[in-house]
Formats: C-alpha cells, sequence, structure tokens
C-alpha cells in the first residue's frame, strides 16, 4: 500500500482548469484503463466530448446495447483480473445496465459503471431521460454515488475504483450530473484511494482459527476441499495448489471457479452442484471434514440444506463474513483474504495422501463415464450432442482457450466438459444465469485478454437475446469465436418440462434465423454443421480463421443434461438418468 | 425467513453510518427483498459530528437477525452493527397528544391524568392542549385509552430508541472512525470473539 508520503510528489504538479468530464477521462487513465464499453446519449456527451480528445489513449469499444456493453465489461473483468469501465446515458442507457449491474454483483466483478444523469437543477422534475438510477441500482450495486459538482469528480472516482475490486469485488455506479460534467473547475493530480473509514474490505487473520482448522484437517479421514471464485478474485491459485497438494485432499469446484487449478490436475475431482459431477456431490455427503474456500453454498451447489454434509465439520474460509454462516453453519470460520489464509493453514497442515479416499471419486467418476459421459462425449451414432463439440474443441485448442458460455444446457455442458489450462477461462454467468451473457461477455474477455482463443458457446435462445453485438464485432474488427449449439428448443427448459411437467412442451419451441446470413451480414465468417463428419474440420477452420467466426452446430433436439440433482432433493439423490 | 414463528422476538438493531444519500434506501431494502417489515426506525445524528445512528426494530429470529446485520454491516457506508434484545437496552419512545382545552379543563382531573401518566403538557392554547410522554409502547397507548373519551384530535408516536446496557466504549470505538487512516488490529475481529452473542466487526 502506497503511504501518503509516496503520494506527496504527484499533489505538487500544477493545477488546471478542465471540464468534469475531461477530470473524469483523465482520472481513468491514471487508474490504467484501457478499455471503455458504452454508448453515448444526451446526458452523457460532455463526457464523450472529452474522451474524443483522449482518443488515442484509450479504446472506446461501441456496443449495439448497453446490456451488451455491461456484458463486456464483465467479460474483460473476468479475463483480465482487471476493473471493467462501462459508459451509459442518463434514462433508458442506465436501466439497460441493470441486467449486468446484477449478474456482476452475484458474481462479484469488479466493474465502474458511468451513467450521465440530467442537469442537477432538473431532478426530480420527470426532465427527459430523467431515471431514479441511484436508487433503481443501489441493491444491484456494491456502491454507488451521484456526482453533482465537478469538485467531486476525482475522489469519487478513486473511491470507486477502489471500493470495485477491494474485499470481495462488485460493482460500483457513479451517475454524474450533466452540469457536472461541463462544470469547469481545478482539478489537481488524481491520487488513488486506499481506505475508506466505513469500509473494512479485508479482515485480520486470526491465528487460532488457522490453527483450529489445521488440526480439524489433520484429523480427518476422509476431507474434502470446494472451491470457488475467492481463489481466482484473491488471485490464490498457486497458494491454493500448494495447499491441496500438501494436505493431499481431493477438490471439487463451482462453476464459478473453475479453472483456477488445470481440469486435469489429479486431485482435482471435478464439478459440484445440481450438474455437476456424481463423486463430487455424492461424498459431500460422506466426508468428515468440508473445507470451503472462496465459495458461498449457492442453492444450485448445496441442493436441500437441511440434508447438506451435516455429517461434515465446516471450515469456511471467505473474506466476506456475511457468508459465514449463511447457508451453512461453519465449525471453524476462517474470515480472510485466501491469499494470505492459505499459505498459513498449508503450513499447519501435515504433508498427507488420502489414495483410499480419493479412489472412491475415482470409482463414482468411471460409472459416471460409463453411464452418462462416454455417450455424451463420444457417440458414435445419432445426432450431434453438445458434448462432444466441446470435447473436439479441447482436443483442438488443447484447453488453451476462454470459454465463455451462455445460460442452459449449452452452459452445464461448457462447464463440465471443457478443458481448462489456465485459471481466468471459463467465463460465465453463474449467481444470475443470465441468457445473452456468452456473446457480449466474449467480445470483452478478448479485450481483456487479447493473446488468447476467446470462444462464446451459446445456444440457440440465448445467442438471440444479444445477437446484436455481432455488429459490435464488425465494427471494433475483434476476434471472437462463436459456437452456437443449436437443438431448436429452449433446451434446459424443456428439459424440466419433459422431466417435472410430464413433457408439457410450453413455448420452449424456438424458431433461428439463418445464422450465417446473420453473420454474413456483420461481415462475419460462418459455417453451419448437421453432420458428424464435418464437426472437426469446420471446427479447425473457426480456429484457424482470421478474425471472428461463427459455427452453428446442429444437435440432438431432446437431449438432456446429466448427472443432475433434482431441485429439493439432497446431493447425494443425484440423479444419471 | 418467517419459520420459527415461536422462536421470535423483538430485536434493536443499532447501526453507525455515514450521514450519505441513498443509504437509508439501501437498508431498508435489505428487509423489504426479504419481505420483513420494520417495526420502527429511528435515524438521527450521533453524539459525533458525520456519523448517524439508526435504531431499528424487528420481530424476527435470532438467527434471522444476525445474518441481516451482517448484509447492513457490508454496506459500504455502514460503520457498525449491533443488535440487541429487548432485555439488553433501555428503550424508549415519544408521544404527543392533542386535545380540546375545554373539554379536558372542564371534564378531567388534568392534573391527576398527567401525574398517572407520567405526562407533561407541551403547550396550552385556548382552543387545544398538547400532551407529552415518554415510554414504552403500553404506556403511551394508555394514555391514547385514558384521552380517548376527552375528544383526543391527533396523536403521534416517535420511533424507538434505545441505550444499549453493556454498551461500555461504544463512544470510544466510533471515535476510532474519525482517524483518516485504517485502525490497526482494533475493531475488526470482534465477531469472531463471541460469534454468538453481539454481532459486531
Ligand atoms: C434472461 C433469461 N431469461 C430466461 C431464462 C430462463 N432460462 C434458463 S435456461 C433457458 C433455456 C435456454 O435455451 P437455449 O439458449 O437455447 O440454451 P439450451 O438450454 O438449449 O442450451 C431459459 C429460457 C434465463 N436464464 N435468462
Amino acid at each position: 500500500m502506497l503511504t501518503q508520503e509516496k503520494q506527496a510528489p504527484e499533489l505538487l504538479e500544477e493545477k488546471k482548469t478542465i471540464s468534469g468530464g475531461e477530470a473524469l477521462i483523465r482520472g481513468l487513465l491514471k487508474e490504467g484503463v484501457d478499455t471503455i464499453f458504452g454508448y453515448p446519449g444526451g446526458a452523457i456527451m460532455p463526457i464523450y466530448d472529452s474522451l474524443y480528445d483522449y482518443r488515442d489513449q484509450v479504446n472506446h469499444v461501441l456496443v449495439r446495447h448497453e446490456q451488451g456493453g455491461i456484458h463486456a465489461g464483465q467479460g474483460y473483468a473476468r479475463a483480465s483480473g482487471k476493473v471493467g469501465v462501462v459508459f451509459a446515458t442518463s434514462g433508458p442507457g442506465a436501466t439497460n445496465l441493470i441486467t449486468g449491474l446484477a449478474d456482476a454483483l452475484i458474481d462479484s466483478t469488479p466493474l465502474v459503471c458511468i451513467t450521465g444523469q440530467v442537469f442537477a437543477h432538473l431532478l426530480g422534475t420527470d426532465a427527459f431521460q430523467e431515471a431514479d438510477v441511484i436508487s433503481i441500482s443501489a441493491p444491484v450495486t456494491k456502491w454507488n454515488y451521484q456526482v453533482t459538482d465537478a469538485s467531486e469528480i476525482p475522489e469519487a472516482l478513486a473511491k470507486a475504483f477502489y471500493i470495485a475490486k477491494s474485499g470481495r469485488p462488485g460493482p460500483v455506479l457513479l451517475d454524474i450530473t450533466k452540469n457536472a460534467q461541463l462544470q469547469q473547475f481545478t482539478c489537481g493530480e488524481h491520487t488513488p484511494c486506499y481506505h475508506v473509514r466505513s469500509y473494512r474490505p479485508k479482515p485480520i487473520v486470526r491465528k487460532e482459527y488457522i490453527q483450529q482448522a489445521a488440526e480439524l484437517i489433520n484429523q480427518a479421514k476422509k476431507p474434502f476441499i470446494l472451491w470457488g471464485q475467492g481463489i481466482v478474485l484473491g488471485s490464490a491459485e498457486q497458494e491454493f495448489k500448494a495447499f491441496i497438494e500438501k494436505s493431499g485432499i481431493p477438490a471439487a469446484w463451482t462453476i464459478m471457479g473453475a479453472g483456477a487449478i488445470p481440469s486435469d490436475h489429479p486431485l482435482n475431482v471435478g464439478m459440484l452442484g445440481m450438474h455437476g459431477n456424481y463423486g463430487p456431490n455424492v461424498l459431500t455427503n460422506e466426508c468428515d471434514v468440508l473445507i470451503a474456500i472462496g465459495m458461498r453454498f449457492d442453492d444450485r451447489v448445496t441442493g436441500r440444506l437441511d440434508k447438506y454434509a451435516k455429517q461434515a465439520k465446516v471450515i469456511h474460509l471467505d473474506i466476506d463474513p456475511s457468508e459465514i454462516d449463511k447457508n451453512v453453519k461453519a465449525t471453524v470460520p476462517v474470515w480472510g483474504d485466501c491469499k494470505e489464509t492459505l499459505p498459513l493453514l498449508t503450513e499447519l497442515v501435515e504433508a498427507k495422501n488420502h489414495p483410499e479416499w480419493l479412489q472412491k471419486f475415482n470409482d463414482y467418476a468411471a460409472e459416471e463415464v460409463a453411464q452418462v459421459i462416454q455417450d455424451e462425449l463420444h457417440p458414435t451414432s445419432g445426432e450431434m450432442t453438445m458434448g462432444e463439440v466441446m470435447q473436439q474443441l479441447n482436443e483442438l485448442t488443447n484447453g488453451d482457450a476462454i470459454i465463455v458460455s451462455d445460460v442452459g444446457q449449452n452452459q452445464m455442458v461448457a462447464c463440465r466438459y471443457a478443458k481448462l489450462n489456465h485459471t481466468r477461462s471459463n467465463i460465465t454467468s453463474g449467481g444470475l444465469g443470465t441468457m445473452g451473457f456468452a456473446l457480449p461477455a466474449a467480445i470483452g474477455a478478448k479485450f481483456g485478454a487479447p493473446d488468447r482463443t476467446v470462444v462464446a458457446f451459446a445456444g440457440d435462445g440465448g445467442i438471440q437475446m444479444t445477437i446484436q453485438e455481432l455488429g459490435t464485432i464488425m465494427q471494433s474488427g475483434v476476434d471472437v469465436k462463436i459456437i452456437i449449439v443449436n437443438n431448436q428448443f429452449l433446451g434446459m427448459v424443456r428439459q424440466w418440462q419433459q422431466l417435472f411437467h410430464e413433457r408439457r412442451y410450453s413455448f420452449v419451441d424456438i424458431i433461428s434465423p439463418d445464422y450465417i446470413k446473420v453473420a454474413e451480414g456483420y461481415g462475419i465468417a460462418g459455417k453451419k454443421v448437421s453432420e458428424r463428419e464435418n464437426l472437426r474440420s469446420a471446427l479447425q477452420e473457426m480456429l484457424a480463421h482470421k478474425g471472428s467466426y461463427l459455427l452453428e452446430v446442429m444437435v440432438t433436439k431432446e437431449n438432456n443434461v446429466f448427472p443432475m440433482v433434482p431441485q429439493g432433493c439432497s446431493v447425494s439423490e443425484i440423479r444419471l438418468k | 425467513m418467517n419459520q420459527n414463528h415461536i422462536d421470535r422476538q423483538e430485536f434493536n438493531i443499532t447501526v453507525y453510518t455515514e450521514h450519505h444519500v441513498g443509504l437509508l434506501n439501501r437498508i431498508a431494502t435489505i428487509f423489504s427483498r426479504r419481505k420483513m417489515n420494520i417495526e420502527s426506525l429511528n435515524t438521527s445524528p450521533s453524539e459525533i459530528e458525520g456519523i448517524h445512528r439508526f435504531n431499528i426494530v424487528i420481530n424476527e429470529t435470532e438467527d434471522v437477525i444476525r445474518k441481516l446485520t451482517r448484509q447492513i454491516e457490508k454496506q459500504v457506508e455502514v460503520l457498525k452493527v449491533y443488535y440487541h434484545t429487548n432485555e439488553d437496552v433501555i428503550w424508549q419512545e415519544m408521544a404527543l397528544y392533542k386535545v380540546p382545552t375545554d373539554v379536558i379543563a372542564e371534564k378531567a382531573l388534568v392534573e391527576r391524568l398527567l401525574r398517572e401518566n407520567g405526562a407533561r403538557a407541551v403547550v396550552i392554547r385556548k382552543d387545544y392542549t398538547v400532551f407529552e410522554t415518554t415510554g414504552h409502547r403500553e404506556e403511551t397507548d394508555n394514555l391514547i385509552k385514558v384521552l380517548q373519551p376527552y375528544g383526543l384530535i391527533e396523536f403521534v408516536r416517535s420511533a424507538r430508541i434505545a441505550i444499549i446496557k453493556g454498551s461500555e466504549g461504544f463512544n470510544r470505538k466510533l471515535r476510532e472512525f474519525e482517524r483518516a487512516e485504517p485502525g490497526s488490529e482494533t475493531l475488526e475481529n470482534e465477531y469472531l470473539n463471541s460469534r454468538e452473542k453481539i454481532f459486531s466487526m
């Protein structure tokens, strides 16, 4: 952390009179922002006017809808680890951000959103394009603030970045009235924020809880680790790896944590939750010590809570005290940043192996392969499956791509089967389950990680929710590979209707446009594949293509994602069919 | 959130916050989101300039209250949150009663009435008189019953304010927030000390 003394020379620099809009852009540059996803409009025009002067220093990506803008910001943040920045105008521009804010809040994604607002003297008059954005966005932001005077901008912006990225990250919104953007004022140098007195992002680690946790772990016969996105958000992948490798404990992940250690790590026993792997779900109810790290026991992970891991002592490592005891009572709460707590714990745990216990996971895995996975990934006849598309993709990318999935069956298949060699490679809307996320988030991810291959993996329903972002691809020239797995249904809803509503397929039949023509209209190359023998070459063509590419794969209409923990059931009641 | 009706009781939630626009809304939605009613809400400046104190009364189980207080404390502009049962606090509500002066002077034994209910007259005009009393809900309720026959014109009751019996060092703790830089080992992990009791971090 920088001290006040170190910042002093900057403060001495000459003060200049500039507009609020310019102060904002300069502040963004000082915060290290290189990319902004945005859409202009009346109430944010002074900011855009200033941006024009700085267009060589920061990349502004003009999206096609503010929802696309914010999902792109999320994709950028998730791929890069930096704060995503989004611009929108007042009223409809700002309200179009709400879905993305809710998504970013529940998935702890650091964002700074800047919205224009009507002149301060018009607030509350039902002025043109006035919406009460501070109130509307309050429940879906970590912090928000309305700026009505230019002099507030530097401090508010610095605070926004600090709050967005510190502690448990989240989206922050600054609503800036037009008069403040226009106002000329004397702007000092931008001073980053390191402290807000009412805000304790990071607790001081308490050693006695580390000790208690280590004792429990050292006595455990069947310890089991569950990890979530906290490992990624805390950049604690190495610390985590060291911990599991020393303790020899099998570890399973939530979809938000996927990729924090490679898919093929011998202690990585798979995915948790409703469509997770067989072993991790069943054995949750058999382990004696459950070590939850940076995860929040979402209901999609726990299934029925009163039958969840009742036999186990629970150690919960989390940076957010409100998560401790929220859903599952912790025997030992290790409140802290896992980047700090994990090494302390690693030091105290005994180096061990748990061969018999690990074997149980492997036995369940073998059963799952035989009953589910083999047919899903390597079918030899019949129509194509989503799983084999992912499997072929894995083989061609060798697991080095960033996979950005949408929501529904495609998401569960992507999360279950994507081979991930690197962290920050599985980008998906976990907590909110926002259809339409994949395409714009993939665009953002590519800007955040330009050297990596980025693949959007979406269903025929979800892609149509934000398909206009193909225009963003066209204009920015960003290179995103888009796979649409088309089952001609809103597949996941159809699956539930089949299993729980006697096949009453109520409005899940969805028609698609000719995606290849649509892509062509946007100047994007594309291909449609209906036959298995053409799949691999089409994927190869897509990956080899310079620039974006849209690949539509026709898959079985009525395939189901299994295993499945039916809603209201315990994780150990997971069904293989 | 509405199970275990039997275990429900009144809890007094004390929240220290920055004095910021929109914070009331953020705190209110923590309850409304869970379809919970706030029984009483008082917000006013604390003894320290710039820091406000909320007193919120909620009828719930302790388990729920504990989770809620953590959600409140999670708000960036909230400094500290405590919760207490009614036994842990000394609390008061103030009430004002407006009655026609002629009736009250003529029919009631004003003197006795005031004494019995610990009330006092705040304003006496020709047309009306305003009485004031402070106390628990039953006490202020009681005076309504007494005054109703005398043509009660208007009644108003304040939110509850509560002072915590075991709040040693509160003021000192609060003063620490005035410091510009983060303090050392203080405040932060107290909650882990008394996990099941008072929430605080
Ligand atoms: C914005 C939004 N609306 C509705 C839903 C409910 N929903 C969840 S999955 C799903 C079906 C998705 O269909 P599709 O995109 O074709 O993907 P598939 O399940 O077939 O892979 C729906 C409608 C949602 N998650 N998000």
